[in-house]
Formats: structure tokens, C-alpha cells, sequence
């Protein structure tokens, strides 16, 4: 049995919560600028130019790559083996996003009740926690900003068996279309298909984490992932929704056993400022 | 790319009016920012027939709630926000005399019904692109509604503000034009 202080995992959470909105991870960076030198529209050229600026002027100046720094997601795989000490887990977590948010100058964008109070919490807290059971006695933290521009777009289906990869596709073509220059385009598209209805949409989130220049590691779905980037770049959306053929920089698909009965799919969008932060204890 | 056009604020209704959609901009001067919560308590006050904090006759809103200014600079990271949680609140905002609005993403048929009638204009900033457009932020200062935070009301100085306008006077809307030559599913 290992033992690590709450204290730790505080400040750890607050690192990454500054990391991941001022630094754009590689594969974001890159998938850009490639896009850039592709890119048909030369309006689009030029707004991609500015993103790509935009993320060198964030790094160099450690300032966030965008205002709404988000709602902290925090993924946690806590070894079965480790015994955490000297505080409760979520208020560790919980002080550790206050503490970025406060020290790295992020927005806080929390409010205390969604539909009648709405008054911010003024430290970004509460964060939303996952967290997965895994053998070992390590601790891997992710903590994923999510704006709020893109998660207003996303969407859940209960599509059924006989929708088949046809009405998946359809279900992401017309929920990008939709969305059109709103979630900040480029996108990054996450999307979850199996389980139930909230296991859906946990995977969809939770395929935003993973890079975007790596493929599912079945190979049906890796084809999968490709045709629907071909077919979302297809939409004309383009770079802030003025048209163009860069409409997705990536789409990442995790799934799951499900029902007889259904076919659950969840449509996680995110902006080209795709954040996330990760580190092992 | 077009060519910018650089214009200065307050907008005369003409100079709004000659703005076409496509046309890329650089703002320079005095522009405000407001957004859900300040819209909202914005239109509270003129149900109640009381006056506004600011008399936005000619001006320009932003849509931001920045990140908050680091020591030594006039303010954070500063993109747009998504302009259509505004909607509702716009026509009546048009009523007002507001010559522009800069924001990011699509508007309803009565926000643009609304601008073709007063002789405005729809901005769209680059959405994320944050910590650039903050470098034409050359002052930030909070002048209503201060309890709201990010969401307060404030008066930014710019210069050289970048901006394409999607939704001209004539209603013309540049994310269908943009949009149509690759739609191709």
C-alpha cells in the first residue's frame, strides 16, 4: 500500500489547470498548421494563421490560449494500491482548481445553481471529478478545460441497432452542420457509442483526452474515425464557420458493449483550443 | 484575402451602412462589452422605463467576459463570445442606436430583420483566438454592473481590432456565402 497526501494531488490539479490553458498541446498545434497550408479558403487560411499565432502569443506570454478557460474536467485513475492521506479526495481536488484558476489569472466560470441563483462560485469549483479504479498503486491525473461555446453544441441519441453506421454518421454530419461556426471551428469532435445513456456520453468526453494524431486501436473504428473526419470536413463549415474544407481538425470515437435494444451515441464537440493536462503520481 | 478596412468609433449610421458583408475590419477607439447576465439586467432596466447606464447611441458591444488581467497588462485573454444567447435581447438593444455588435456565430431572422432597419452591422471576431486579440486591448475599464464580474459592463480602448463582418445592413450573411462553394456532402 502507498500512501500520498491529499495536499499532493491539490497541487498537482492546480498545475495542470494553469498547463492546459496556457499551452497548446502538440498534436492540436500541429493538425493547425497543417490544416493551414491545406486549407481552400484563403479567409480560412488566414483565420488559421491567427489561431496558430494565437497559441504562439499564449505559450510565450503564459496567458490562456482563450478567455473562457472553462469548466474544470478532472480524470482520475486511482491505483487500487494507493491510500490517500490528510484530506478528502474531491475537497484536494476542488482546492487544487481553486488554486490554479486563482494563481494562473483563468476565468472562473462556475455558478452556484443552473437555473435560479446563477451566482458564480468565484473560484471555478465545483470541478466535474471521474473517477476509475485501476490495479497499481499510481495516480493519473487529466484535468480537460471544456468551454462552454462548443459543450452548448454537443448532443446524446438514443439511436437503435437498425440505425447502423449510416445513422451515426448522419447524427455527426447534421450535429456539425448545426453547430456551424459557433463551437469555434476548427473542431475537434469526441464521440461515444454503446453502453447506456450517460456511458455514452462519458465516453464522448472522454475521447476528447486523447490525441487527435492516434487512432482507435480497433482497426473498424480507426476507419471509422476517418471517414467521418473526411465527411464532417464535407459540411463547408470551415474555420469559424466562414466556409472552408477544415471544418474538424480530428475525430476520436471510444465505445462500449451495449443493449440488445440500442445503440446510444453521444456527440462531444470542442474548439481548436482542445485543452487537456495529465500527470502521474 | 480582402483588403481591411480600418474604422473608428462611434459609428455614424452611414458608415455602418457602407460595411459589407465579407469585408475584413481593424476597430479602432472606443468599444463596450456586455453579455448574457449585462443584456440581461440591460433589458430589465428599460421594462421598467429607467435609463441605461450607458448611452450606446453609435457604439459598438463586444461580446467577452475576459480572463482576468495579469499584473502590468490592461486585461486577460478576450475573445468573442457566442453571440446567439444575445438574440433575444438585441432588437431592443438596436432600439437604443447600436451601430454594431462583435461576437462570434449565427443570429436569429428578427436580430437581423432588426439591423437592416436601424443601419447595423455583425462583427465576427476569431473565436479562441484570445490572447491575440487582447494585443489590440490597449485599456479596460469596468463602468456598470461591476457584481457581475467578467460579465460587468466596460469600456475597452482598441487599436487595430480585428473583425470580418458576416451580417451587413442588407441583411446579406457571409457564413451562408462563405460557407455554400464547399458544402459538399
Amino acid at each position: 500500500m502507498r500512501t500520498v497526501q491529499a495536499q499532493v494531488i491539490t497541487e498537482a490539479v492546480a498545475k495542470l489547470c494553469i498547463d492546459a490553458n496556457y499551452y497548446l498541446s502538440e498534436d492540436i498545434f500541429n493538425a493547425l498548421t497543417q490544416s493551414k497550408e491545406k486549407e481552400e479558403s484563403s479567409l480560412g487560411r488566414e483565420i488559421l494563421g491567427q489561431l496558430v499565432d494565437n497559441a504562439c502569443i499564449a505559450r510565450q506570454e503564459a496567458m490562456p490560449i482563450c478567455q473562457d478557460t472553462g469548466m474544470a474536467v478532472v480524470f482520475m485513475e486511482i491505483g487500487q494500491d494507493v491510500h490517500i492521506e490528510g484530506g478528502d479526495l474531491k475537497a484536494a481536488v476542488d482546492a487544487g482548481v481553486a488554486k490554479g484558476y486563482k494563481d494562473g489569472y483563468l476565468r472562473k466560470s462556475v455558478v452556484n445553481d443552473p437555473m435560479f441563483v446563477r451566482k458564480n462560485t468565484n473560484d471555478n469549483t465545483p470541478a466535474i471529478l471521474h473517477i476509475d479504479i485501476v490495479p497499481g498503486d499510481k495516480i493519473h491525473i487529466t484535468i480537460a478545460p471544456k468551454g462552454f461555446g462548443s459543450e452548448n453544441m454537443s448532443a446524446v441519441k438514443m439511436l437503435t441497432p437498425s440505425a447502423g453506421v449510416a445513422g451515426l454518421k448522419k447524427f455527426v454530419t447534421d450535429t456539425v452542420s448545426a453547430a456551424g461556426s459557433n463551437p469555434c471551428p476548427p473542431i475537434v469532435v469526441g464521440v461515444g457509442i454503446g453502453g447506456t445513456f450517460e456511458k455514452a456520453a462519458y465516453l464522448a468526453k472522454k475521447a476528447l483526452l486523447r490525441p487527435i494524431n492516434k487512432r482507435n486501436t480497433d482497426p473498424v473504428y480507426a476507419k471509422l474515425e476517418e471517414e467521418l473526419l473526411e465527411l464532417v470536413n464535407k459540411t463547408g463549415v470551415g474555420p469559424q464557420g466562414l466556409g472552408g474544407i477544415t471544418t474538424a481538425l480530428g475525430v476520436n470515437v471510444e465505445y462500449f458493449p451495449t443493449h440488445i435494444a440500442g445503440m446510444p451515441a453521444a456527440i462531444n464537440i470542442n474548439c481548436h483550443a482542445t485543452r487537456h493536462a495529465e500527470v502521474t503520481i | 484575402m480582402a483588403e481591411q478596412v480600418r474604422i473608428t468609433t462611434p459609428l455614424t449610421e452611414a458608415a455602418a451602412r457602407s460595411l459589407k458583408a465579407g469585408d475584413s475590419v481593424l476597430i479602432t477607439g472606443t468599444i463596450y462589452t456586455g453579455r448574457d447576465a449585462a443584456h440581461k439586467r440591460l433589458i430589465e432596466t428599460l421594462d421598467r422605463g429607467e435609463p441605461l447606464p450607458v448611452d450606446f447611441a453609435g457604439q459598438i458591444i463586444y461580446y467577452v467576459g475576459p480572463s482576468p488581467a495579469k499584473p502590468g497588462q490592461p486585461i486577460g485573454s478576450a475573445g468573442p463570445t457566442t453571440s446567439g444567447r444575445m438574440d433575444a435581447y438585441t432588437p431592443k438593444m438596436l432600439d437604443q442606436g447600436l451601430k454594431g455588435m462583435i461576437g462570434k456565430g449565427y443570429r436569429t431572422a428578427e436580430v437581423v430583420e432588426a439591423m437592416k432597419k436601424h443601419g447595423a452591422v455583425y462583427f465576427a471576431a476569431t473565436g479562441g483566438a484570445a490572447a491575440l486579440i487582447a494585443k489590440s486591448i490597449k485599456k479596460y475599464e469596468i463602468i456598470a454592473y461591476e457584481d457581475l464580474g467578467t460579465e460587468a459592463i466596460s469600456k475597452l480602448t482598441v487599436e487595430d481590432f480585428p473583425a470580418i463582418v458576416v451580417i451587413d445592413s442588407e441583411g446579406r450573411n457571409y457564413y451562408e456565402e462563405g460557407q455554400k462553394p464547399y458544402r459538399r456532402l
